[in-house]
Formats: C-alpha cells, structure tokens, sequence
C-alpha cells in the first residue's frame, strides 16, 4: 500500500546520497566519449560537409550568374555599337548616293545648257548670214532697179 | 494483484553493496537500459551514413542540429564545438531518462526493495548532473581565459562578488534539485492516481508528465550551456 517513507528511516529515504553520485558521474562522462566519438563526430561530419558542398554551390552558382550577366551587358553594348554602325553606314550610301544623283543631274543640265546654248548660236549666225545675204541681194536688186531706170531714160 | 500494481514506494531503494560502498541499484539498472537503447538507435542511425540522408539518420540529423543550435545560441560561436557533446550528452541522458522512466512501465518488474524508474527521479543522478556542470563551466572559463576568469565574478562592479559567489552554489543546487523534484512529482502524481483511479484518469496526467519530461531535459541542457556560455564570455 502507500508507504511514505521521505526522511524517516535510518537507510534510504528521498536524500540518500551515496556511492551512486560518483559512479553516475563518471557514467555520464563516459557517456559523452562515447555519443562523442558514436554520434557527434560522425553526424557533425556528414553534416558540415554538406553544408560546405551547399553553400560552395550557392557561391559556384553566384559567379556563374555574375559572368552570365557580365556576358549578357558585353553583348548588349556590341549591338549597340553594331547598331550605329549599320546606320552609320546606311546613312553615309544614302548621302553618296544623294551626291551621285546631283552630280549627275547638274551633268545632265550643263550638257543640256550647252547644246541650247551651241544651238541658239547656230540659230543666230544663220541667221545674220541669211540677214546679210538678203540685205545683199536687196542691193543687188536696187542697183539693178537703178541702173534700168537710168539706162532707159 | 490490482493494489499491488497500484502501490507506491517512496525514498526506498535497491541496494548493490560492494565492499564498502552502497549503491542505489534500480538507478543504474534502468539508466544501462536506456542507455542501452540509446546506444543502439544510435549505432543503427549512423551506421551507414550517407549524403542524402534516409530514415534514422534523418532524424539524427536533426536531433544533432537542434542540439547544434542550443549550444551555439547560448555558448556563442567561438567555443560551442568544444562542448556540444557535452551538451547534447546531457540533453539525451536527461531526455532519455526522463522519457523511459515515463513510457516504461517498470512497475511490472518486481525487486526485491525499491522499484525501477525514472534514473533523474533519484537525487544522485541530479547530483551528479549539476556537479559536472558546475566543474565544466569552471573549466571552460579557465581554459579560455585563464585567471581573467575571476574578472566576471566583480564584472558590473565589486557589489557582484558575494551574489556571483553565491551563485556558484545555487546553480548546481537549483539545477540539480529542479530536475529531480519535477521527475520525482510526476512519478508520485502518476502514482497516486494510478492508486486511486486506476483507469483512464492518469492519462492526460501522464501526457503532463511526458511534456514536463521533455522541457526540464531541454531547461538542464540549456542552462549548462548558458553557464559555460556565461564563463567563456568576453567583457569589454
């Protein structure tokens, strides 16, 4: 049945200390050499070298991202140095090909100019040549009118 | 039979005598037990341990995180490693102990004097306990600082000295006696109204117990951590 028995008895009770204090001492002490070696080790082993492969990954993953993204500007500045090329370019034929058009144009008008000019030239001796003989023959034809009028009187 | 099963037997132990010391024998049968099964969960855990962790390791993975955190949040980063085992010794022992003198019931073994229970439900064992935590935290602040130890006990101001010296007898004596009182209580609250009700009442009793088993394993080994943390630390 309930038997109590806290501090009366002359052996044991709750407080009895003795010999088990020591010995349960050392136990313990054991006890952590021994979970030491079996548990600790082996686990915190395991452990930290995972988390050393995680967090190298982490890091190996990070400079890979860096270099993509360096890659990644490096190229969007040479399309962009292509870019103004091509209009550099396009813009320097469409000038050439502006100046080509208006060379040949103005060709085109002095050649134009000059012939209407040799041919008005043309137009103009003829006709003070043909001014000239007209006025020639008008003399001719007046002295021949003169000379018949004199000679028949 | 049933008042039999029921009885309760305080402060009554199995002695083992050798030579000319006495011994509480029921403390170590139960403790080699536990023990015991702890050993071989654990040698069946890390038996073959691998990179992706399966099963038991899993768990023993996580039970050496938990304890990993403890010691490093109360101990600081610079020395936690040295005591960890340490610390995670107590943790298990106490863990183990508490929980196996609770799941058990070794009341269906009979001795001749004394019954089997919880080994931290014996003031030996508690003892024990406080004591070498007292000698480690006196350890660990000589080892780290060495005679610059003694700075903390005037640290704010030489008030401090008689409080901080008394504390040196409080902490193994308040750790000690916490742990055995808590353990002890529950197996006599237990007890009792196993003795009284012996059906269905000490249930939610014995899942209080389970619970205050667990936090007074978690109070030991972090309060022996937050002494060695308290030793080791710096002062500036």
């Amino acid at each position: 049945m309930l038997a109590f028995n806290f501090f009366g008895a002359t052996e044991g009770g709750l407080f009895d200390i003795n010999a088990t204090l020591p010995l349960m001492a050392i136990q313990v002490v054991a006890l952590t050499y021994i979970l030491n070696s079996l548990f600790f080790k082996p686990v915190g082993n395991v452990v930290e070298k995972r988390e050393k492969f995680v967090s190298n990954n982490i890091i190996e993953a990070k400079n890979k991202l860096s270099e993509v993204k360096k890659l990644e500007a490096d190229l969007l500045t040479q399309l962009q140095s292509a870019r103004t090329e091509a209009q550099r370019i396009v813009s320097e034929a469409e000038n050439e090909s502006d100046k080509l058009y208006k060379e040949a144009l103005e060709l085109a008008n002095n050649e134009a100019n000059a012939s209407k000019e040799k041919a008005r030239l043309e137009i103009e001796s003829q006709t003070s040549a043909a001014r000239d003989q007209l006025s020639k023959q008008a003399d001719d034809l007046s002295e021949l009118i003169v000379n018949r009028l004199i000679l028949e009187k | 039979m049933l008042t039999n099963f029921a009885s309760l037997e305080v402060g009554q132990h199995l002695y083992w005598q050798i030579g000319n010391i006495r011994l509480h024998g029921q403390v170590f049968l139960t403790s080699w037990i536990l023990l015991g099964a702890l050993l071989v969960f654990i040698s069946l855990g890390t038996k073959k341990m691998e990179n992706d962790p399966k099963g038991l390791q899993n768990l023993l993975e996580f039970l050496w995180d938990y304890i990993r955190d403890l010691a490093r949040t109360q101990i600081g980063e610079k020395v936690y490693r040295d005591w960890m085992p340490f610390i995670g010794t107590l943790f298990l022992f106490v863990f183990v102990s508490n929980w196996g003198g609770a799941l058990i019931p070794w009341r269906l073994i009979k001795l001749p004097s004394g019954e089997l229970g919880a080994p931290t439900a014996d003031i030996n064992t508690t003892i024990a306990l406080a004591l070498l935590v007292s000698l480690s935290y006196f350890y660990a602040g000589l080892s780290n600082k060495g005679w610059r130890y003694f700075e903390y006990y005037v640290h704010p101001t030489p008030i401090m000295l008689p409080f901080k010296i008394l504390e040196d007898f409080t902490k193994p004596l308040s750790l000690s006696f916490r742990l055995f009182g808590n353990i002890l209580a529950d197996e006599l609250v237990v007890g009792v109204l196993v003795f009284l009700v012996p059906l269905i009442l000490p249930i939610p009793v014995m899942f209080l117990g389970l619970f205050t088993s667990a936090i007074q394993a978690l109070i030991f080994a972090t309060l022996a951590a937050y002494y060695i943390g308290e030793a080791v630390e710096e002062h500036h």
